[in-house]
């Protein structure tokens, strides 16, 4: 139907804006960050300096549960982190993209979030200080209809609490 | 490939319907043909119905119009054409005034509220100058919507054949918000969208609702605590529970036919596979085993098997087992990923959504595999539902981006796509059976 491209186009820009509204805030928000910001802040041992000096979040390929190596890179970061500071409680967070269906996208969340726990869990992290849940496709942080958003939302969060 | 054809007049069998005196029992000629690519709508012709309240006759007729037009078989003719506006469903119409206008299907129709609503109606073939049904009801007098769409069912079934899909409700996910944060609550309508009710309060994300058998009951995936749970839902008295404790994630339910048990995927440590179990409680049967994702369990409608989604080749695919578990057989082999496999309600077609070159579709096939059609193709496309009568599959479509899905339905031949009118996004629809 080409009497719809102007609207799809509109539609296309206000989704930009609100990505980048989207990021702006998440940024200020750990348990939904985007992560992996580089140096800047938090005290030794905050949440904060998790966020910001060790990152958050591990993102995956298309449809894979695999880890990457810049994956295992930060998840090794991570471990050490969370093997100095063992007061507090994990939640892993597997998420998928949105190009796949509902049920599927939340199995594969779930065996996202089970790859880095096993993986938190070889490098000394105690299983009894983790969890995991699943949001599927449910909360993506990055919305637009191609891949710079999709490989975003392909993600484990670790969330310290 | 002549896919209605009706050569007699049928007798119907509504429980809450009673046959009027027919003038005499007709073979009637007309029908509605569906020949592939070169099908017309039937044209039919329903003056405003006979009431003492004139407004009410007129909504009645209205919502019978619309219903018949959604459908895409029929084509109502603009009331304001016709040479009465106002039926009378005493009287032996004067056939030839019809015929002249070339109206070949007639409907006569009369509705009165009082402590009850009472209505009749009666379908006429001109060409043949025959009664092809008459009808009456009476019905509780808050169900006033109720009573156009048992009558529109009447009507479809007496010139279609088959039975009808009017007199049913669609279960969704009503979606609100910006999509990093969206509210999805479950939702309940008549199958055209009027009469939407919420049924969760959207605290917590509610997914993939799918009713019972006999529509009290929906089963549907609560993101309340912790990991997603299966939970139960009565409609009735408002009720909900947790189906069980089985400590992992549960998700992916959906009733046996029978609505005796219910089959669902259970994840532990990365694996997903389908168990089923007692809606009446008990331990839960493991029905697959292994590593891979295995989810979206649907009955066959004699009970006897499940098709299923699994990942254990390597992307997505449709798979057939026993109800009971044991050796599965993959039996989808396109290019790209199924998933959603939805048994239809006659057991003859299996509906699915496909995934492949960067597009979504929703598609039907046979049960063995064979006889792939793909219906709708867009962007995202995704989750069928049947309706009862197994000729009109619900999906939802999404756009992409912050825009959020609507409902869509299609027909089995891959014509006659509607959106289905919703004050908010909305996913997830589930049919239900007719009501009785």
């Amino acid at each position: 139907m080409p009497t719809l491209a102007p609207i799809n186009l509109g539609l296309r820009a206000l989704a930009m804006v609100v990505l980048l509204v989207a990021v702006a805030a998440c940024s200020r928000t750990p348990a939904t960050g985007v992560g992996n910001l580089g140096p800047g802040g938090g005290a030794p041992g905050s949440q904060q300096e998790f966020l910001v000096s060790v990152g958050d979040r591990v993102f995956f390929e298309t449809d894979s549960s695999s880890l990457t190596s810049t994956a295992t890179a930060t998840l090794d970061k991570q471990a050490a982190w969370l093997n100095q500071y063992g007061n507090y409680r994990i939640l892993i967070e597997g998420h998928a993209d949105e190009r796949g269906t509902r049920e599927y996208n939340i199995a594969l969340g779930a065996r996202r979030a089970s790859v880095v726990v096993n993986y938190l869990v070889s490098r000394g992290v105690s299983a009894q200080r983790i969890t995991s849940k699943s949001f599927g496709k449910e909360r993506p942080v990055a919305i637009c209809n191609d891949i710079s958003c999709w490989s975003q939302n392909r993600r484990a969060v670790t969330v310290v609490q | 490939m002549m896919l209605f054809n009706r050569r007699t007049a049928l007798k119907l069998g509504l429980a809450t319907g009673a046959t009027l005196a027919a003038s005499r029992a007709a073979s009637a000629l007309v029908e509605v043909n569906v020949s592939g690519g070169n099908f017309q709508p039937l044209p039919i012709a329903i003056p405003d119905f006979a009431s003492s309240d004139p407004a009410f006759g007129q909504e009645i007729a209205g919502i019978v119009r619309n219903n018949l037009q959604r459908s895409g078989l029929f084509l109502p003719l603009d009331p304001a054409s016709l040479p009465i506006q106002v039926g009378d469903v005493a009287a032996t119409p004067d056939f030839n005034s019809w015929r002249q206008i070339n109206v070949d299907a007639l409907v006569m129709g009369q509705v009165e509220r009082g402590g009850q609503i009472q209505s009749s109606v009666r379908v006429w073939d001109t060409q043949q100058a025959a009664q092809v049904v008459g009808k009456q009801y009476s019905t509780d007098p808050n169900s006033s919507r109720r009573v156009a769409h048992i009558i529109s069912d009447a009507i479809y079934e007496s010139l279609a054949g088959g039975s009808g899909y009017f007199d049913t409700r669609v279960v969704y996910v009503s979606e609100s918000g910006p999509k990093a944060n969206r509210v999805k609550r479950l939702a309940i309508m008549d199958q055209d969208g009027a009469n939407s009710q919420y049924l969760t309060e959207g605290r917590t994300l509610a997914l993939t609702p799918r009713f019972s058998p006999n529509n009290d009951l929906v089963t549907y995936m609560n993101f309340d605590d912790g990991n997603p749970q299966v939970y139960l839902l009565q409609l009735s008295t408002g009720q909900q529970r947790r189906l069980g404790s089985f400590g992992a994630m549960t998700f992916a339910p959906r009733f046996s036919p029978d609505g005796g048990r219910i089959a669902f995927s259970v994840e532990a440590s990365g694996a997903t596979n389908i168990y089923s179990i007692a809606v009446a409680g008990g331990q839960p049967t493991q029905l697959t085993s292994g590593g891979a994702i295995d989810t979206g369990p649907s009955y066959s409608p004699d009970g006897s098997r499940i098709i299923f989604e699994s990942d254990r080749g390597g992307s997505p695919q449709l798979y057939m087992m026993a109800a009971g578990g044991g050796q599965a057989q993959r039996i989808s082999f396109g290019e790209g990923s199924y998933s959603t496999p939805v048994w239809a309600p006659k057991g003859d077609l299996i509906a699915f959504t496909r995934q492949s070159g960067g597009q979504f579709s929703i598609g039907i096939m046979n049960p063995d595999g064979s006889g792939e059609r793909l219906l709708y193709t867009s962007f995202h496309a995704e989750g069928p539902s049947w309706a009862p009568n197994g000729r009109v599959i619900m999906f939802f479509q999404d756009p992409g981006g912050n825009d959020g899905p609507r409902l869509k339905s299609v027909d089995i031949w891959g014509r006659n796509v509607l959106t289905i009118p919703t004050e908010t996004f909305a996913s997830d629809p589930a049919w239900s059976g007719l009501r009785a």
